[in-house]
């Protein structure tokens, strides 16, 4: 059982795909403007992660190894289709506001990264509890992300107003910065170096450590 | 005799070494043709929906443009009426076509039936939109008599979508009172930047054609120096020249040039 919930906990903090594997980056700093598009965001990248470890994970056994990737990529870019659709059909406000980045789902690494690294060889059951795991990572982190922007950008949350601006009589002058894309960069800088700080297992070796020593060339 | 038994057919197919060559083109093909099931049923099925939305949103885009317009809200209570008068024109022959509901005629979809739309020429083509509409919706204002605001639907291929958009002309007709983007798929950040307010509040007051009748009014790179000409947007260069060459057809003589014709020497 612990093992078995292993699958669904781990991504969400100690590996998760945003922070650790460093995945899923575009998206997380294109559509983390607002609260709400982050989490429409969120949603459709969770639903699709799940459905297609479902789908690969189902046939994982019948998949030629030839063209696995190719396989993969048509169920996802399927699974992205749909939910395009869906948004466009049922959440037409919102699927303007993330315009591409909800097909550009198909690119997102994290999604092919769990298809390939553990939809692939593992059965349907832990696939799924994967796929949600992974999911609610990315959501954090954009949900956290977001929360950040929309509040110290705009001064609302969900569109409401939790620090009224400036221009509209209050007080709270907004930080334009943070409606730019620099802002998810920094922001997402601080929250690797908090996690990482707080379980140092996480940070990475030097690779190239530095030396006082000046290189030496060998003739 | 063969065994075409379609059961064991599929179990002789699933039983198959993963790398035989029938079962890669069988795997390729099974999944590719679920997967054009399911997009293709969530296209037609969703459609309605999503149609209704976008004619919602262009509603509301038209509406919103009516009512940043400087002074229409005062000519539309001196004149009476209490809203635009909607028009079915002919683009041929730019007078009003007999007998069509402005209610239910539907503009995009006539526009890509080959019995009410006509191919366009390569040369003629230079909004790059393949085909034209026999018939287009339009508004008009009138004060009294007097034109005083005509608004007309366009349309141009642009870098990465179709541009959709309205043109509002003063009563001058040559006068730009207001461009409004409806629809566009553009380069986030780049292109779909037409769709800022700020950009197309760089629109009203430019002129449309010279005294001599060329439409000159272009995007330009760099800064407007004359009325004739709208800043750029960097970085969306494709972008701007089909604004460009949005405007330049459909004023053109096989745009709204007859509809303009006429509305000149009233006509209509």
């Amino acid at each position: 059982m612990a093992r078995t919930l292993r699958h669904l906990l781990a991504p969400i903090i100690d590996n998760n795909p945003v922070t650790l594997q460093v995945l899923g980056l575009c998206s997380a700093l294109a559509v983390t403007t607002s609260l709400l598009t982050a989490l429409t965001m969120s949603a459709a990248l969770t639903a699709v992660l799940v459905m297609s470890n479902i789908a690969i994970s189902a046939i994982r056994h019948h998949i030629p190894n030839s063209i696995r990737l190719i396989v993969q990529i048509t169920i996802i870019s399927t699974l992205v289709i749909v939910i395009d659709q869906f948004l466009q059909a049922f959440a037409f406000e919102i699927s303007q506001r993330l315009s591409i980045f909800v097909s550009l789902i198909v690119t997102n690494c994290l999604v092919m990264g769990r298809a390939e690294a553990f939809a692939m060889r593992n059965p349907v059951g832990p696939s799924i509890l994967d796929g949600l795991g992974n999911g609610l990572g990315y959501s954090l982190i954009l949900v956290i992300i977001g929360i950040i922007r929309e509040l110290f950008g705009a001064g609302t949350l969900l569109g409401l107003v939790i620090l009224p601006a400036v221009k509209d009589g209050g007080w709270y002058t907004p930080l334009n910065l943070m409606l730019m894309a620099p802002s998810a960069f920094f922001i997402l800088g601080l929250l690797v170096w908090a996690i990482r700080s707080l379980r140092v297992e996480q940070a990475e070796p030097k690779e190239f450590p530095l030396t006082d020593e000046p290189e030496r060339r060998h003739g | 005799m063969a065994d075409l038994n379609p059961i064991s057919l599929w179990r002789r197919l699933l039983a198959l070494p993963n790398e035989s060559r029938t079962k890669t083109i069988a795997v390729a093909f099974l999944v590719s043709l679920f997967s054009a099931l399911l997009v293709s049923g969530a296209a037609v099925t969703l459609k309605p929906i999503q149609e209704a939305n976008r004619a919602a949103e262009r509603q509301a885009r038209m509406d919103a443009m009516i009512a940043a317009l400087p002074g229409l809200a005062e000519i539309l209570k001196t004149s009476g009426a209490d809203t635009l008068e909607t028009r079915i024109i002919d683009l041929d022959t730019g007078l009003e076509a007999e007998g069509v509901d402005p209610a239910s005629f539907d503009a995009r979809a006539a526009a890509s039936d080959p019995q009410t739309s006509i191919a366009l020429l390569p040369d003629i083509d230079i909004a790059g939109i393949g085909r034209r509409g026999n018939l287009a919706q339009i508004h008009i204002l009138k004060d009294g008599d007097d034109l005083s605001l005509v608004i007309l639907p366009v349309s141009a291929a642009g870098y990465a979508s179709t541009i959709h958009a309205y043109l509002a002309l003063e009563g001058d007709l040559n006068t730009v009172a207001a461009l409004t983007i409806t629809e566009q798929r553009e380069t986030p950040g780049l292109g779909a930047r037409i769709e800022e307010a700020a950009w197309q509040a760089l629109w009203p007051g430019k002129q449309i054609a010279d005294a001599n009748g060329e439409i000159r009014l272009a995007v330009v790179r760099g800064g407007a120096v004359s009325e004739y000409e709208v800043d750029g947007i960097t970085g969306a260069t494709r972008t701007g020249n089909a604004v460009t060459n949005m405007i330049g057809f459909w004023m053109g003589e096989h745009g709204y040039g007859p509809l303009l014709d006429n509305l000149r020497a009233g006509r209509l």
